[in-house]
C-alpha cells in the first residue's frame, strides 16, 4: 500500500525523522485555518499518489491565509494523472540552500534491502538514475544486521554529501531505517531531503510502500487506507476477503490461483481481437478452496459490475474438486437468483472434472455454457460479451 | 534422479497439525512420499494416524531429524510464525525445506534468506508462496495434486501453483522429472535459475518449460542464464500482458512498477535468449510436443 506524502511525513515525524509542521486539508476553509495557524508563507501541495504534482499545478506557494485558501480551492479537484486531489497538504514554505536524496527499499533480485543516496536531489530519481548514474549511491543493506551508524556513515560517504551535513544526514539515515523495519515498508524514500540557509536537514517530501502482508502486526496501518478513493466494487470485494481487480474491459473474471487468472486475463484479451475488441473486465482469484459461498461471494462482485457483459469462469481442480466447484456455481446462482442476468461461460479441468460437468449438464441453467478448453471458453465469452456491446 | 526431491528423500512437516498441514500430509502420504515425522512443539511425543500410516510428532526439527535422518521438511505454519520455523530449520542443518505458506511480511522472508545466507546456505529454501516440488512416481513436497501427471523427461519450473497445474495437465501425455512452483513473493528462495542448472545437470530432464509472470527481473535473469548455460530445450511462458500499472495480482511479488517488470519485457528476452514462448498456455503446450516430437 503507497501512502499519501501526508501519512509518510507522519510516519517519519514518529520515528524521529525531521519535517516541517503542517496538516492536511479537505477544504479551503480548513486549509486557510491552517495557514493562519502557521502564520506565514505556506505551501499547498496536493496530496496524490503519482509523481509530477508540480508540473500539473498541485504545489502552490501562498503568502497568506486568503491565497491559501485561494490555492487550495485550485488545487482540490485537480486531476493529476487520473488521480483526484481530493486533500492538500499545507506546511511552512522553506528556503532551500541544498536537496538530496535518500531512500531504503527491498531489493527483489538481490533478495536484500537497498539504501540509495544522493547529494543530487530534487529530480526524479529515474531520472537522476539515467542522466548521472554516477552520483547516485547504491550500497546493500543486510536485512539482519541493518543500518547503525557506522552503516549510515558509509551511506553518507558512498552519497558524497558535504561534510557540513554528513552528522545530520548519517542521523536521520539510521531514523528512517527505524521507520522501514519497525513499520514493515518496502519503500521509505525523502526526495527532497533539504538543507536549509540555517544549516539544518529536514526531509520535505516523503514516499512509503508499506507491506499489507504485515498488516496482521500492524493494527493502526488499516487506518491508512483511504477508502473514499478506492473503487466502490474493489472496496467491496475486499470487504468479503476477495482478491479482486477492476480492470476497463467486459468479460467478467473468476479463477483459482493468481497465476491462471492473470493467464485467463490474457487469453480473453486475444480472444477479444476477434470480437469487437471486448477485454477481460477484472481480475478475481477466488483460491484454493472455492466454497459455494465464495464462488457466489466473486460472482456477486462482477455481475454487479455494469461494465461485464459476459462472466468467464475458469477452473483447474487442483485441490479443490471440480464437482465442489460446480455444485458452488450452482449454489450461487441458486442464492442470486433473478440478479444473474449475464451469461457465464464455465471450464473446469483437473480433479474430479466428469462429476463437474455433470453437476451443470443436470442443473442445465439457462445462462451457463459449459465449453472444454480455456481457449475455447475464452472465445466464447469474450464473443457474448461483444453481443452485450 | 529428478532435482532436489527423490524417492530416498525423507520428509517431515512443519505445522503437520494445524488444518492445511493434516489435509496436505495426508495427501502427500497418498502420493508415496516418504512422510517421517511432524514438528509441533504443544504436541512433542503424540502420534497422528492418517488412514494407517502412524506419523511421529517431534517437539523440533533437531529432533525429528536425529530420531528419522529427514533430510526434507515442508513448512505450513502460519505467517506470524514463519520466519521462526524456517529459522529453526536452517539452523538443524536439513537439505530443503518447502515454505508453501502464503501472506508472510517480506521483511521476514528477507531476515530468514539473509539468515540461510550468513550460515553457508546449507538450507535449500523453495519458496515462500508456493505449491512445493513433485517427482512424480517418486515424492511429493507441497500441495501439488499428484495426480495430473506421471513421471517423464519434462522439467517445469513456475512461480504460479495452478499454472503448473495447468501446464501438467496440458502435457500430461509425456510425465515430468521434477515440477517445482517456485512462489510468488517478490523475495523467495530457490529461482528460476536454480531449477534450470538442475534441470540442465539432470540427466532424466530432456527438456524444461519455463512459467513466469510480471513483477521483478528473474525471468530476465533466467533468459541470460539460458542463453549463456542451458543447451537442453526451454519453452516459456509469461502471465500478465493485461495487467494494469501499480496493481498488485493475487501474487504479492506480481506487480508491474512503472515500466518494470511487465509481461512484454520478459517475453522479449526469453526469446532473444533461443526460448519459443507461448501467447497460451496451450500453445506452449503445443510448442512442448514439437520439442518433444523432434527429440
Amino acid at each position: 500500500m503507497d501512502l499519501y506524502e501526508y501519512q509518510a511525513k507522519d510516519l517519519f515525524a514518529a520515528h524521529g525523522v525531521p519535517v516541517l509542521p503542517g496538516s492536511v486539508a479537505a477544504t479551503p476553509a480548513e486549509a486557510r485555518a491552517i495557514a493562519e495557524q502557521l502564520g506565514q508563507t505556506v505551501v499547498v501541495k496536493a496530496q496524490v499518489k503519482t509523481g509530477g504534482r508540480g508540473k500539473a499545478g498541485g504545489v502552490k506557494l501562498a503568502d497568506t491565509a486568503d491565497d491559501a485558501q485561494a490555492k487550495a480551492e485550485a488545487i482540490l479537484g485537480l486531476d493529476i494523472k487520473g488521480h483526484i486531489t481530493r486533500k492538500v497538504l499545507v506546511t511552512p514554505a522553506s528556503d532551500i540552500a541544498e536537496e538530496y536524496y535518500v531512500s531504503f527499499l527491498l531489493d527483489r533480485a538481490n533478495r536484500t534491502f537497498l539504501a540509495m543516496a544522493s547529494a543530487e536531489g530534487g529530480m526524479e530519481i529515474e531520472q537522476l538514475a539515467v542522466e548521472r548514474p554516477e552520483a547516485l549511491a547504491k550500497i546493500p543493506v543486510d536485512a539482519i544486521t541493518g543500518v547503525d551508524r557506522a552503516k549510515a556513515d558509509e551511506i553518507v560517504a558512498a552519497g558524497k554529501f558535504p561534510a557540513e551535513v554528513a552528522d545530520q544526514v548519517a542521523d536521520v539515515l539510521v531514523k528512517l531505517w527505524e521507520t522501514f523495519v519497525s513499520e514493515d515498508a518496502t519503500l521509505v524514500e525523502v526526495n527532497p531531503l533539504v538543507r536549509d540557509p540555517q544549516g539544518k536537514i529536514v526531509a520535505l517530501d516523503g514516499k512509503v510502500t508499506l507491506d499489507e502482508n504485515a498488516a496482521f502486526r500492524h493494527g493502526t496501518h488499516a487506518e491508512l487506507v483511504d477508502h473514499e478513493a478506492e473503487d466502490p466494487l474493489e472496496a467491496k470485494a475486499k470487504a468479503k476477503h476477495l482478491n479482486y481487480v477492476k480492470l476497463d474491459g467486459q468479460v467478467g473474471i473468476i479463477g483459482n490461483g493468481a497465476g491462471l487468472v492473470m493467464s485467463t486475463l490474457d487469453v480473453v484479451a486475444y480472444a477479444g481481437e476477434k470480437h469487437k475488441g471486448v477485454k477481460p473486465a477484472n481480475f478475481l482469484d477466488i483460491g484454493g478452496g472455492a466454497s459455494a459461498e465464495v464462488m457466489a461471494n466473486g460472482l456477486d462482485i462482477i455481475l454487479h459490475d455494469p461494465d461485464v457483459k459476459s462472466v468467464f469462469v475458469n477452473v483447474f481442480g487442483g485441490i479443490t474438486a471440480c464437482d465442489a466447484v460446480a455444485t458452488g456455481i450452482v449454489k450461487a446462482l441458486e442464492i442470486l437468483g433473478d440478479e444473474a442476468t449475464k451469461p457465464l461461460v464455465v471450464r473446469l479441468d483437473g480433479n474430479n472434472v466428469d462429476e463437474g460437468r455433470r453437476i451443470l449438464a443436470e442443473a442445465n441453467h439457462p445462462l451457463v455454457t459449459v465449453v472444454d478448453t480455456m481457449d475455447n471458453a475464452a472465445d466464447k465469452a469474450a464473443e457474448l460479451a461483444a453481443a452485450g456491446v | 534422479m529428478a532435482i532436489f526431491l527423490t524417492a530416498d528423500s525423507k520428509v517431515i512437516v512443519q505445522g503437520m497439525t494445524g488444518s492445511e498441514g493434516m489435509k496436505h500430509t495426508k495427501r502427500m502420504l497418498a502420493s508415496g512420499t516418504n512422510i517421517v515425522g511432524g514438528v509441533n512443539p504443544r504436541k512433542a511425543g503424540e502420534k497422528v494416524d492418517f488412514d494407517g500410516q502412524v506419523v511421529p510428532v517431534f517437539g523440533t526439527v533437531a529432533e525429528a531429524i536425529e530420531a528419522t535422518g529427514a533430510d526434507v521438511t515442508v513448512v505450513f505454519v502460519p505467517p506470524a510464525f514463519t520466519k521462526a520455523a524456517v529459522i529453526e530449520a536452517i539452523d538443524s542443518g536439513i537439505g530443503l525445506a518447502v515454505v508453501i505458506t502464503e501472506g508472510i511480511p517480506v521483511h521476514d522472508t528477507a531476515a530468514f534468506w539473509a539468515h540461510a545466507v550468513a550460515t553457508g546456505n546449507k538450507t535449500r529454501i523453495i519458496g515462500p508462496n508456493c505449491p512445493g516440488i513433485i517427482s512424480p512416481g517418486k515424492s511429493n513436497a507441497g500441495i501439488i495434486p499428484a495426480d495430473i501427471a506421471g513421471p517423464g523427461k519434462i522439467g517445469l519450473v513456475s512461480k504460479s501453483g495452478t499454472l503448473t497445474y495447468q501446464m501438467m495437465y496440458e502435457l500430461r501425455e509425456f510425465g515430468f522429472s521434477s515440477a517445482i512452483g517456485i512462489g510468488g513473493d517478490p523475495v523467495i528462495g530457490t529461482t528460476h535459475i536454480d531449477a534450470l542448472e538442475a534441470f540442465q545437470n539432470d540427466p532424466e530432464t530432456a527438456a524444461i518449460v519455463m512459467i513466469g509472470e510480471i513483477g521483478g527481473d528473474a525471468e530476465e535473469r533466467a533468459a541470460a542464464y539460458i542463453k549463456a548455460n542451458v543447451t537442453k530445450p526451454v519453452v516459456g511462458y509469461v502471465a500478465g500482458f493485461t495487467a494494469p500499472e501499480g496493481k498488485t495480482m493475487g501474487h504479492a511479488g506480481a506487480i508491474v512498477s512503472g515500466s518494470a517488470g511487465t509481461a512484454a519485457a520478459k517475453k522479449e528476452a526469453l526469446e532473444a535468449a533461443g526460448v519459443k514462448v507461448g501467447k497460451t498456455p496451450s500453445e506452449t503446450a503445443q510448442l512442448m510436443r514439437e520439442i518433444i516430437a523432434a527429440l
